[in-house]
């Protein structure tokens, strides 16, 4: 196991096959990191959001800093017509912020380096922001693949890249989590398979790029997170103010 | 050593490239057997996260938030208030020791004035009481230097007219020993003057 870098990514069943029908909805590893990060998650949220100090301690202050953090980016991406869907923007960073962070354990699986999870948050959002806009706007909504001032000639073409352009805004959303996700893990694994092969002597080396990795992975974590609520911000905002 | 080092590093880069491709899992992301699995506990953590969130917990924060916003601006709205009251006050004091110093300057030049005119009133009051007196002295003083001179004569004509009688027994002419008092009295009064 430790010499395939790819078999972190392995998700296999936790506890008996569950089956409804005919689809296999067992109980994986992939569940499990789903569900502790959810819990702690409100954990974390529920107990900085007991107290009502005016001054805030620890956790409190984080869930405060974290509300006004999302709160700000929303308002100052999507302004504020997107206030409705604080709720879910802010469950959708904390979520991915979450399994990335979680991921970061030793031995631990990142939910978010799977694909099919990444893309079914991805297309639930596309789905969303595009009957959003379609009620904000009616037909008009589709004034978003052409942009005002573009020469008459050149209007087929463009339209043609925008609703292009549009409709891989899911891939493009998806892949962006979970290629980084993946590579990210796949390159920490590779060098800690380095750092056991080379053994007392020649692992030093790729001990401290491993010991960098790990930063530079936690940071990534926290920006593909922030990456994805801010894309998802922007997608909210064309539905919203409808610009072109 | 340095060589024997690379050549490990690239060598088990080589190994582990051999290892994966003999193993032939390719990306276990794309194995769609708990593709399922997986959405379907994705929407039930994820739906569960968004409900708990959305429903009981944002509103709290927001709610502290809230009434910390409002607290903070409450507390800055008093302190204005305050400070607006104490800069009255202040004017209000300024414009009371301005009103006593006006006061008092007043008070002060009142007094003074009344001093100085209860001083003029006395002053003249004296003045007119010493020139009265002065004026009745003179009077006097005249009054007595015109009786006493003839008294003094009349006097003097009398004892030397006595004096005479007695010496020499015989009446002498008044007038004559009037005359030589008169003359006498001259003299010395000249003889005065010159001392």
């Amino acid at each position: 196991m430790a010499a395939n870098p790819m078999n972190q990514f392995n998700v296999y069943r936790i506890g008996p096959e569950i089956k409804l029908g005919n689809v296999d909805i067992s109980f994986t590893n992939a569940s499990l990191f789903m569900v502790i990060s959810t819990i702690a998650i409100l954990i974390v949220l529920n107990l900085g959001a007991k107290k009502k100090s005016l001054i805030p301690d620890k956790l409190q202050l984080l869930a405060e800093l974290s509300y006004s953090f999302v709160s700000k980016m929303i308002s100052d991406t999507a302004g504020t017509k997107a206030k409705p869907y604080f709720s879910f923007i802010f469950s959708l960073f904390m979520f991915v912020l979450f399994c990335n962070m979680f991921g970061m354990i030793p031995y631990s699986f990142t939910v978010t380096s799977h694909i099919i999870v990444t893309f079914v948050l991805a297309a639930f959002i596309f789905i969303g922001v595009t009957i959003i806009g379609f009620i904000k706007h009616g037909l008009g909504y589709l004034k978003l693949f052409v942009p005002s001032g573009v020469p008459m000639v050149l209007l087929p073409l463009i339209v043609v890249i925008e609703i292009i352009s549009y409709l891989s805004r899911p891939i493009s959303l998806s892949v962006r989590l979970f290629a980084n996700m993946m590579a990210g893990h796949t390159m920490m694994k590779v060098f800690g398979g380095f750092v056991v092969s080379l053994g007392i002597v020649g692992g030093w080396l790729p001990l401290s790029f491993s010991v960098a990795l790990t930063g530079l992975e936690i940071l990534v974590a926290f920006l593909q997170a922030y990456v994805f609520a801010i894309l998802t911000c922007i997608y909210l905002n064309d539905a919203l103010n409808l610009h072109h | 050593m340095l060589k024997k080092i690379i050549f490990k590093f690239l060598f088990s880069f080589v190994l582990i490239t051999k290892v994966q491709s003999a193993e032939n899992g390719g990306m276990p992301q794309l194995n769609p057997e708990f593709w399922i699995s997986q959405i379907v506990w994705l929407v039930t953590t994820f739906g569960a996260l968004y409900i708990i969130l959305s429903k009981v917990i944002l509103p709290k924060i927001s709610d502290n938030l809230e009434s910390r916003r409002s607290q903070i601006l409450e507390n800055i709205e008093i302190a204005e208030k305050q400070r607006e009251e104490s800069e009255d006050k202040i004017k209000e004091f300024d414009k009371i020791i301005l009103n006593s110093k006006l006061e008092a300057k007043n008070l002060f030049n009142e007094a003074r004035q009344k001093v100085l005119d209860d001083i003029d009133k006395k002053r003249s009051e004296l003045e007119k009481n010493l020139e009265e007196e002065i004026e009745i002295a003179e009077k006097e003083i005249q009054n007595l230097n015109k009786s006493s001179a003839e008294n003094i004569k009349k006097i003097a004509t009398e004892t030397s007219s006595g004096l005479i009688k007695q010496l020499i027994g015989e009446e002498i002419n008044k007038e004559n020993i009037s005359s030589i008092v008169n003359d006498l009295t001259n003299n010395s009064k000249e003889n005065r003057k010159n001392v």
